[in-house]
């Protein structure tokens, strides 16, 4: 029997599948032939942004990725590092954004269950997830619905499967309204000598399908991530994956199972674009070739074609390279808990992939080709207009009347407000490692059997990259390490999540290409590896770019887990200082935003070597049992930090401060800027805590004393913030839950 | 003590449970697979948290007509004592093991919180180191947890003494406020007739550890050792 007809492949398919003029006459001449149909797909969906990174590949180079921890840098499933007493830590951080506006609850979902793969692939068992997601005014009920749909969609799936979810942020600004962002970082634990990769290693090992059951969904999922959106966008709904997290349990336990077997030779996760992404890049990996049957693929569906086969996005599916005569072991594991593992093929020598269907060759290309999607260097600018908004002064704006009144309402706007709405409704405990729930400026999770513990959190502010994308992408780098210095731990090494429009907007691009320079210049100089990530382009509707927001992911190491540190005060008469230059801004501010609704204005000076340092003596002084709390300056500015400490922890804790005087005050209570920590520190320890300062040669001074019933600010010998307890709680608690309630 | 530890398709609070009774408690412990019958070697079984057979169905439905569950009566009559907690509670209902059944959270969310419990019955092998009225924090994490009986069922089980747990606040006040779910007279915890099978929905083995935040999970573990007396069975009180 002959499959259902094919469409004759021309230029106009080509174009229709994603691929442009020049792309498809390399084909032709990297073939030295017309391409069939299955062929083509393959091509459209390899050489997509989303997989071939063709217009990001130039500047991801200038990332450092080495390290002496470093167990395995970029170009794997997951980055892994090492953490002593013999583990690695495997993480990642990927978007879902594309799916996700589509159709919420189930483009949160497969973002979530496709992380997890990753982790899993690697040989680890996932310990933590961390959702990093920005949307539109959540006072609109259309983004309530969609915020509701990420947030139960992420719950369902992470809940089901059993993996943590500890941290991550949410944020609001209207350029997200039409593309919002849905970003998941995963985090796993393995021996460090026993990593897997996704290697086709060993003429003559069979290749297995194991997992779910293949499926008409997603087919063209990557490609659809590689476009912009337009009012149509729904109707795009059916190249959504659907998710099932109990299988994907069962395929972690059986994977697990299958490698500490040793059964298991190389591994991958069919992800973006399925089986053709599986088949050609494990084998290109190892400089091999592979050959399989695609009948033997099990299908859910009647009558697929090996077009569809090969490019599905099915979910919960993985490619394995098994050890030959080790097959019966394999389908036994797989069979007990209940999983499709048929062999479906076999790696070959010589760089072919050939494809067949019932026996007839569907596909037969270098493998070369595949992996040889072109790299574009495409030109790039500064936007014209942005030296006039940068060059916009705040202080032209009238000063707040009542402060006390403004830090409420920041206090209240959803993007500083408690998230307690989503996080209560994500399993925070499960594998009961979590020692710090979210809600701090990091997560920290106890590694068992050792005295260590790992910090992660992740951190972007879009208005600041915006205003300034080299400095305030290597501000969301320094950002993100100073939360996990804040619990105490070293950071170790970076993932990252690159979140633009269309690069084929030289200002778009421009907006790259300067991020990551802010990365790598952030990066080198805290000695942070940025050992993998993910790249998405072309967040667009109708032409509206969103800020451009690049996703830092930092996992730091304590070596003592006891000797943590967390954000909130914990109890009265501690001392309260600010670590740090006293330089801050109002220029894309979250006080500028909430207040005046403007994005406009230049970004804090940012210094490196500072920030390296202000971050280690943080931890030194956590780790000699200095500082009861530490608390990242960040949105909002010290008198938000201040607040924050107050009343995030189990009980309110008053403070009294008084704030350098000189300024305008608004600038000094709500400017924003880099390399700065609030700390308080038992009256006991004040010595001590002195004479490290001093030996750590940082600015920082004395600001007050924790204790009272509410928030008193001082400027000189005025009080020009005095709110009770209560009505700073309440601010903080109902700010962003009032939308959802 | 020897602990049975049992392992559905999609159960994850298996590993913690184990992690619990041998490194905390240090007592012997293994794993069940749920197809497994023979639990001659056993003293407890515990049925964890998780979403057995992904609860596509109802919460529990399928792993309550599991080999394992259907063993649990004969272990049951020969002196072991069974704790289900979460998915296990949801099993042990649909099961048949315990009156009543735990429904969509009233919220229509999942909840994943701190909760206080109220103890009302100490007169069981999971409650003997407690005090009547004494109030223990321990988390929840679940999406179908709404307890409800027939009105006639309650009032046996009251008079029988089967609940064991009530959500109250700190103080040990049984509101609506200090209800995550929206149970039948904030009903967490009971027991069957014979005090042998407790089910909670709280989570005791994510508060057996200070650095996990508490303790007080570690007081059933404590009551049911201080539950075996010498000869192998079990005191009820």
């Amino acid at each position: 029997m002959t499959h259902a007809v094919e469409p004759k492949v021309t230029l106009d398919l080509a174009r229709g599948l994603g691929l442009t003029a020049d792309e498809y006459d390399r084909i032709i001449a990297r073939l030295g032939r017309e391409p069939s149909y299955t062929e083509l797909g393959l091509f459209s969906a390899l050489w997509s942004e989303h997989c071939a990174y063709k217009h990001s590949k130039v500047f991801l180079r200038k990332l450092p990725q080495a390290g002496r921890r470093v167990l395995q840098g970029p170009g794997e499933n997951a980055g892994a590092l090492d953490i002593g007493d013999g583990w690695a830590v495997v993480f990642k951080i990927e978007s879902h954004n594309h799916p996700s506006f589509i159709e919420p609850f189930q483009g949160a979902a497969t973002g979530v269950g496709g992380i997890l793969r990753d982790i899993f692939t690697m040989g680890a068992r996932p310990i933590a997830l961390l959702d990093s997601l920005r949307f539109g005014d959540p006072a609109d009920p259309r983004m309530r619905r969609l915020i509701d749909g990420v947030v139960s969609g992420i719950s369902w799936y992470g809940n089901c499967f059993g993996c943590p979810t500890v941290g991550g942020e949410i944020a609001f600004a209207p350029e997200y309204a039409g593309n919002p962002l849905v970003n998941v970082m995963c985090v796993g634990l393995v021996r460090a000598d026993r990593i897997f990769r996704a290697r086709a290693e060993g003429v003559g090992n069979p290749v297995f399908y194991v997992g779910n059951k293949t499926g008409r969904d997603g087919i063209h999922g990557a490609t659809m991530a590689s476009a912009t959106f337009d009012e149509h966008a729904e109707e795009r709904r059916p190249t959504v994956q659907v998710g099932d997290p109990f299988t994907e349990k069962l395929l972690l336990e059986a994977c697990l199972e299958a490698m500490a077997a040793g059964v298991v030779v190389g591994i991958q996760d069919m992800g973006a674009a399925g089986l053709a992404c599986c088949t050609s890049e494990m084998p290109a990996r190892s400089g091999t070739g592979m050959a399989v049957e695609l009948s033997q693929v099990p299908q859910r569906e009647a009558g697929m074609t090996p077009y569809e086969l090969l490019l599905s996005e099915s979910q919960e599916r993985m490619l394995i390279v098994a050890a030959r005569g080790r097959e019966a072991e394999l389908q036994r594991i797989f069979a007990k808990w209940e999983l499709d593992a048929v062999g479906i093929g076999e790696v070959i020598k010589g760089g072919e992939l050939v494809v067949r269907h019932r026996g007839e060759e569907v596909a037969h290309v270098p493998i070369e080709a595949l992996a040889e999607a072109p790299v574009y260097e495409k030109p790039f600018a500064a936007p014209a207009w942005l030296s006039e908004r940068q060059s916009f002064d705040p202080l032209s704006l009238p000063e707040a009347a009542d402060h006390g009144e403004a830090l409420e309402q920041l206090l209240a706007s959803p993007t500083i407000a408690s998230k307690q709405w989503a996080f209560r409704q994500y399993d925070q405990q499960v594998g009961i490692n979590t020692l710090v729930l979210p809600g701090s400026d990091a997560a920290v999770l106890r590694v068992k059997g050792t005295r260590r513990a790992i910090a992660v959190s992740t951190d972007g502010n879009g208005r600041h990259v915006f205003l300034d994308p080299r400095r305030g992408a290597a501000m969301a780098v320094c950002e993100a390490a100073r939360n996990v210095s804040c619990a105490g731990a070293q950071p170790l090494g970076v993932t990252d999540c690159m979140n633009f429009g269309s690069p084929e907007r030289p200002d778009i691009l421009w907006q790259f290409a300067e991020a990551i320079e802010g990365i790598a210049a952030a990066c080198r100089a805290l000695e942070l590896p940025v050992v993998g990530g993910n790249v998405s382009l072309y967040n667009e509707t109708s032409g509206a770019a969103i800020l451009p927001t690049p996703i830092i992911g930092v996992v730091g190491l304590l070596d003592d887990a006891g000797l943590l540190a967390t954000q909130w005060f914990k109890g009265a008469d501690e001392r309260v200082a600010l670590l740090g230059p006293e330089a801050v801004s109002l220029g894309g501010s979250e006080y500028l935003w909430t207040r005046h609704a403007r994005l406009a204005g230049a970004l804090a000076p940012l210094d490196l070597e500072t920030e390296r340092r202000v971050q280690a003596a943080v931890r030194a002084a956590i780790g000699a049992g200095l500082v009861t709390a530490a608390h990242d300056c960040a949105e909002g500015g010290l008198a938000v930090a201040l607040a924050e400490a107050c009343v995030t922890g189990h009980e309110p804790v008053g403070c009294e401060v008084t704030v350098p005087e000189g300024a305008r005050r608004d600038l000094t209570l709500f400017g924003e800027g880099p390399s700065r920590v609030v700390v308080s520190v038992a009256g006991s320890r004040q010595r001590e805590f002195e004479a490290l300062m001093a030996e750590s040669a940082i600015p920082w001074r004395w600001l007050g004393v924790t204790g009272g019933t509410g928030l008193r600010l001082r400027v000189g010998s005025a009080t020009i913030v005095d709110l009770g307890l209560d009505r700073v709680e309440h601010a903080w608690r109902n700010g962003f839950e009032r939308h959802m309630a | 003590m020897r602990f049975g530890v049992v392992v559905f398709p999609g159960t994850w609070s298996d590993c913690d449970f184990h992690y619990v009774v041998s490194e905390v408690i240090r007592q012997p412990v293994k794993y069940v697979w749920h197809r497994e019958r023979n639990l001659d070697d056993l003293d407890c079984v515990i049925l964890p948290g998780g979403f057995s057979y992904g609860d596509y169905l109802r919460a529990g439905a399928v792993a309550g007509r599991s080999p394992v569950v259907e063993a649990l009566p004969e272990f049951l009559a020969r002196g072991g004592l069974v704790l289900g907690s979460c998915n296990g509670f949801q099993i042990l209902c649909e099961a048949g093991l315990l009156p009543g059944v735990l429904m969509r959270n009233e919220c229509l969310q999942y909840r994943c919180q701190s909760t206080h419990l109220i103890v009302d019955n100490v007169d069981t092998p999971f409650t003997r180191a407690l005090r009547p009225g004494q109030v223990l924090q321990m988390p929840i994490s679940h999406g179908e947890g709404k307890y409800h009986v027939d009105a006639e069922t309650l009032r046996t089980m009251r008079q029988r003494n089967q609940i064991v747990f009530r959500y109250a606040t700190a103080e040990g006040q049984v509101t609506k406020a200090a209800n995550p779910n929206g149970s039948l007279d904030n009903i967490a915890g009971i027991v069957n007739e014979e005090g042998t099978v407790l089910g909670l929905m709280p989570h005791p083995e994510r508060a057996a550890e200070s650095a996990m935040g508490g303790t007080d999970g570690l007081l059933l573990f404590h009551s049911l050792l201080g539950s075996l007396v010498e000869d192998g069975t079990f005191s009820k009180r």
